[in-house]
C-alpha cells in the first residue's frame, strides 16, 4: 500500500519540513488569536515589529536568543546519544551559583580574567548536576527523564534556599546575591560599541551571544569530527552496536550529560554575567524546557538550533510587545505557539512529510503513462 | 503459527476448520474458532496470580467477582479431568516455569479451545517436566483435542506425534505417518537436499591452536543457560564450522568469543594464554587480532543511519590513520573506506552514501572489508551470507577461504548446511548449548548433521 518513497533532498529536509511546522503552529495559533477576539494578521505584525523593528528589539530578541542557542545545544547534544535531557532549566539554574560564586568570591583575580573563571565556574557547576542523573542513567538505568525531571526541583529547592538563607546580604529584602564587580560581568554590547561612536540602544544584548556562536560550532565540531561525536552518535543510533565497536554506552552517556549540562550553564553566563550581575531567584524561568522546543525545530544540528533560537527570541520579545499592545493577548499566548511548535515538531514531526516526499516525487519524476 | 492465532493475516490461502474455511484477523477470533495457543515465551502477567492470567481476556464484565467465580470453577473441573491441578491462587511469578506452562495450557482449555498449538513447549522445560507435558498431552488427546506440537527435536516428535510435517523456509516439504518414518528421514527430509554451492578449496594445512575454548557456559539476557560447557580448539589455517539449528546457543557462543558477552564460567585461550576479565570486551580482542563478522549486521554489525566510511570504521575509529588527538581526519576516513570497498568490490562504491542504502550483499562486504583488511588472526564469523544474493555469496566465501588459506583462524558461525558443508574443514554441532558431535566434512552427510542437530547424540561407535 505504502510505497518506499526516496528519501527527501536534505534542503526539504532541513529547512521545507522545519518550516512548515512552524507555519502549522502559527496557523493554529491565529485561530485562537481570533477566538480571543482579536485580528490575527494585527497581532503578527505587532510581534515583528516588536521583535525585529528597532534596534532595541533586535536587541532584546538576539539576548533571548543566545539564551535558547545555549539550552537548546545542551538539550540537541544529548539527543545525539539518545537521551533526553529535561534537566536543563535545573542544570542552568545551578550554573547560575557556580557563576555567581567566582564573580563574587575570586575578585583577586587580574581584569576579565575574572569572568573567564566565573564563565568556566558556571559550565562546571552545571555539568556536575547534570553529572547525577547521567551516572543514575548510565549504572543503575534510572531513567534520564524521570531524573532530570525531579533534579529540576531538586535545584529549584536548593537554589531557593541558598538565596534566601545563605547567599542573601544580610542587609537586603530581596533573595539575591550583591551585584559582581565589572570585571565578573560579561560586556553589553552598547558598551562596548558606544565607545566607538556606534550608535547601539541600551539592551542586554551582551558578548555571550559569540560565545553562543562558538558553542554552537565546537558542538558541530565535535558531533560530527570527533571520536568522542562518532561514539556518541553511534550510542544514540544503535547502543548494541556501540558495544560491538567497543563503545561503553555507560561512559558515553556520563560524557553526553557532562557536556549537556556545561551548555546550559552557557544561559547563566548570558543571563546571570551578562544582565543581571547577579544571582536572583528562578532566573532560568523556563528557557530551559524552550530548549527542548529550539532542539527539536532546529532537528538538532546546530545551525538549525541557533536559527529556531532566533525564532523564538522573535516570539519572546514579539510577544512581550504583543501584550503590552494587546491587552486581551497575554504572555501566555507565546506559551501556546511554543506547545504547538513543540507538537509539530517534536511529537507530528513526520505528519507533513509523507505529503511533501509526495509532492516532490511527483514534480521530479514525470508521471507515468 | 502466528497467522493461526491472529497476529498476521495471511496474504494469501485459505485456513479450514471442521472444513469450514474460516478467516481470522485477531486472537479473539481465533479463540471463537477453538484456537489455543501456547507461545514459546509464556504470555503471562507475572505479578498477577494463576487465577487472573487465566480470566485475562475472558474476564466476563466489569464486576470481577462473578467472572472470577466461574473460571475458579472451570479451573477446579479441567484440574480433576486432566490432572492438570494448579493452585488458582499461587502468583504465577513465583511458579517454576513447567507450571507457567501448564497455566498457559489451562488458559487455553478454559477458553474452550479444541485445537492447541505449542510452540518448541520443551525448549524451556527440565527433561522430567518435559515428561511430565508429555502425559498430560496424552490425556487431552484422549480426550479427542488435537495437538500442534512444533519442535526441531526428533525425539519428542517420534514419542508423542502421530502425524508429522516438516517445514522448511516456510514450505511444508514433507508428511509423514509417525510410526512409518525414521529420524533420519526425518532429518532428510528437515536438511533438505540443495545443490551444494562449490568452492574450489584445498586441502587445509592446520597449524597452532589459535584460539580454545574450555568449559564455557553462557547465559542469555534473561539468565537462561544458552552455552553448557562447550569446548573446542581451533587451528591456525582451518575453518571450523558450527552447524545447528538457529537459537541453540551459536549466536551467545560468538558473542562470549568476541567479547560481547561475559560468559558465566569456563575459559577462553588465546594463543594458549588465558583471555583475562579485562581483556575480554571486543575493544581489547580487536587489538590481540580477534575479528569478528557479527551474524546480525543490521543490529550490530552496521550502524544503518550513517555514512558507509563511517561504518567502514566501527571498532576501529580510535586508531591513529583516522586522525591524531580527538579530530577525525575526514579525508583518511573516506580514503580508508575507498580503499576497502574496491578491495571487497562494494557497489556502489561510495563511502559517504547511508549505510542502509546499500543492498543486503554489499552491506555484508562492508563489515567483511573492515575486520579482514585489519588482518586479524583469529576470524570469528556468524552468517556471513544471511539475507545475500548468490552472487556476493560465491565472492564472500572464496574470501573466507583465502583466510584460511592465508594462515588464519576461522570459526564459522552458520545455520545454512550448505554453506557449513561448502566452507569447514571441521564441523561442530550444537544443540541446546552442548556439543553433540564433532565430523569431518568429508566423513560426514546432511542426514547424520540433522540427527545432531536434532539432538539425538553420538551413535555407538
Amino acid at each position: 500500500m505504502s510505497s518506499p518513497l526516496r528519501p527527501l533532498p536534505i534542503w526539504a529536509d532541513v529547512a521545507l519540513i522545519p518550516l512548515i511546522n512552524v507555519a502549522a503552529a502559527f496557523v493554529i495559533s491565529g485561530f485562537v488569536v481570533l477566538a480571543i477576539g482579536e485580528n490575527p494578521l494585527e497581532a503578527v505584525q505587532i510581534l515583528i515589529t516588536g521583535a525585529l523593528g528597532d534596534l532595541e528589539g533586535i536587541g532584546f530578541t538576539l539576548y533571548y536568543a543566545t539564551s535558547f542557542i545555549f539550552t537548546g545545544l545542551a538539550v540537541a547534544i544529548c539527543f545525539h546519544a539518545g537521551l533526553f535531557n529535561i534537566g536543563v532549566e535545573g542544570q542552568a539554574y545551578v550554573a547560575g551559583l557556580g557563576a555567581a560564586l567566582a564573580a563574587l568570591h575570586l575578585g583577586f583575580l587580574p581584569g576579565y580574567s575574572l569572568v573567564i573563571v566565573a564563565i568556566i565556574g558556571a559550565a562546571l557547576f552545571g555539568a556536575a548536576f547534570a553529572f547525577i542523573p547521567g551516572y543514575l542513567q548510565a549504572k543503575r538505568d534510572s531513567h534520564i527523564v524521570i531524573t532530570t525531571i525531579m533534579f529540576n526541583y531538586i535545584a529549584s529547592a536548593l537554589m531557593g534556599y541558598l538565596l534566601v538563607n545563605v547567599l542573601r546580604e544580610p542587609s537586603q529584602m530581596n533573595p539575591e546575591t550583591p551585584t559582581f564587580s565589572v570585571y565578573g560581568q560579561v560586556p553589553q554590547f552598547h558598551e562596548l560599541l558606544t565607545p566607538l561612536g556606534i550608535h547601539w540602544p541600551v539592551t542586554p544584548f551582551n558578548l555571550s551571544f559569540l560565545l553562543a556562536l562558538a558553542a554552537a560550532f565546537a558542538v558541530w565540531v565535535v558531533i560530527w569530527r570527533t571520536r568522542l561525536g562518532y561514539e556518541i552518535r553511534t550510542v544514540g543510533a544503535n547502543a548494541t552496536a556501540a558495544v560491538y565497536g567497543g563503545i561503553s554506552p555507560a561512559r558515553v552517556t556520563i560524557v553526553t550529560t557532562l557536556l549537556s549540562g556545561a551548555l546550559a550553564g552557557g544561559m547563566a553566563v548570558n543571563v546571570i554575567l551578562g544582565e543581571e550581575h547577579r544571582l536572583i531567584l528562578e532566573y532560568t524561568a523556563g528557557f530551559g524546557f524552550v530548549g527542548i522546543a529550539v532542539a527539536l525545530m532546529g532537528r538538532a544540528h546546530p545551525v538549525g538550533i541557533i536559527l529556531a533560537a532566533i525564532l523564538f527570541g522573535i516570539l519572546y520579545q514579539g510577544g512581550a510587545e504583543l501584550a503590552f499592545e494587546k491587552p486581551k493577548i497575554s504572555r501566555d499566548m507565546i506559551v501556546v505557539i511554543q506547545g504547538l511548535v513543540v507538537l509539530f515538531a517534536g511529537a507530528l514531526e513526520h505528519m507533513f512529510r509523507r505529503p511533501v516526499a509526495v509532492l516532490l516525487a511527483r514534480r521530479t519524476t514525470s508521471p507515468p503513462i | 503459527m502466528s497467522i493461526l492465532y491472529g497476529f498476521y493475516e495471511a496474504d494469501s490461502g485459505e485456513i479450514r476448520i471442521n472444513g469450514e474455511p474460516v478467516r481470522i484477523r485477531s486472537s479473539r477470533e481465533a479463540i471463537s474458532h477453538g484456537i489455543g495457543m501456547v507461545h514459546q515465551h509464556f504470555m503471562l502477567v507475572p505479578p498477577l496470580s494463576v487465577l487472573e492470567n487465566v480470566m485475562l481476556g475472558a474476564e466476563g464484565g466489569p464486576l470481577l467477582a462473578e467472572g472470577a467465580g466461574l473460571i475458579r470453577k472451570r479451573l477446579a473441573e479441567l484440574g480433576r479431568e486432566y490432572g492438570l491441578e494448579v493452585n488458582p491462587n499461587a502468583i504465577v511469578g513465583e511458579l517454576s516455569v513447567g507450571l507457567q506452562q501448564r497455566v498457559e495450557i489451562l488458559k487455553a482449555l478454559v477458553r474452550g479451545a479444541d485445537i492447541l498449538v505449542l510452540d518448541e513447549p520443551t525448549a524451556v522445560l527440565t527433561p522430567a517436566e518435559a515428561d511430565q507435558l508429555f502425559e498430560m498431552l496424552r490425556v487431552l488427546k484422549g480426550e479427542r483435542k488435537t495437538i500442534i506440537f512444533i519442535t526441531h527435536k526428533l525425539r519428542e516428535i517420534m514419542s508423542l506425534t502421530d502425524r508429522v510435517s516438516v517445514m522448511r523456509r516456510g514450505e511444508m516439504v514433507a508428511t509423514f505417518d509417525t510410526d512409518k518414518t525414521s529420524p533420519p528421514e526425518l532429518a532428510d527430509a528437515m536438511v533438505g537436499r540443495k545443490v551444494i554451492l562449490k568452492i574450489d578449496k584445498g586441502p587445509a594445512h592446520p597449524g597452532r591452536i589459535a584460539l580454545e575454548a574450555r568449559n564455557l557456559v553462557v547465559r542469555d539476557d534473561r539468565g537462561v543457560v544458552r552455552v553448557d560447557g562447550v569446548s573446542f580448539i581451533l587451528r591456525e589455517g582451518e575453518i571450523l564450522g558450527v552447524a545447528g539449528v538457529a537459537g541453540n546457543g551459536q549466536s551467545e557462543l560468538l558473542e562470549a568469543l568476541a567479547g560481547m558477552r561475559p560468559p558465566s564460567a569456563g575459559e577462553i585461550l588465546v594463543d594458549g594464554e588465558l583471555l583475562t576479565h579485562v581483556q575480554s570486551n571486543p575493544r581489547a580482542e580487536r587489538l590481540i587480532g580477534i575479528g569478528h563478522v557479527p551474524e546480525d549486521r543490521h543490529r550490530v554489525g552496521l550502524i544503518m543511519p550513517f555514512e558507509a566510511c563511517e561504518s567502514a570504521m566501527l571498532g576501529f575509529h580510535q586508531e591513529r590513520v583516522y586522525g591524531r588527538g580527538m579530530l577525525f581526519d575526514r579525508r583518511a576516513i573516506i580514503a580508508d573506506a575507498q580503499s576497502k570497498m574496491k578491495a571487497f568490490d562494494v557497489r556502489p562504491p561510495s563511502p559517504l552514501l547511508k549505510t542502509a542504502n546499500f543492498s543486503g550483499g554489499n552491506q555484508q562486504k562492508i563489515v567483511l572489508a573492515r575486520e579482514i583488511e585489519r588482518n586479524p588472526k583469529i576470524l570469528l564469523v556468524g552468517q556471513p551470507t544471511r539475507g545475500v544474493d548468490i552472487g556476493a555469496i560465491e565472492f564472500i566465501h572464496k574470501r573466507i577461504v583465502a583466510q584460511r588459506d592465508a594462515g588464519k583462524a576461522l570459526l564459522l558461525v552458520s545455520v545454512e548446511l550448505d554453506e557449513i558443508f561448502a566452507l569447514s574443514d571441521r564441523i561442530i554441532v550444537l544443540c541446546a548449548g552442548r556439543i553433540t558431535g564433532e565430523r569431518r566434512p568429508e566423513d560426514t552427510n546432511a542426514q547424520d548433521l540433522g540427527l545432531l542437530m536434532a539432538g539425538v547424540s553420538e551413535r555407538a561407535a
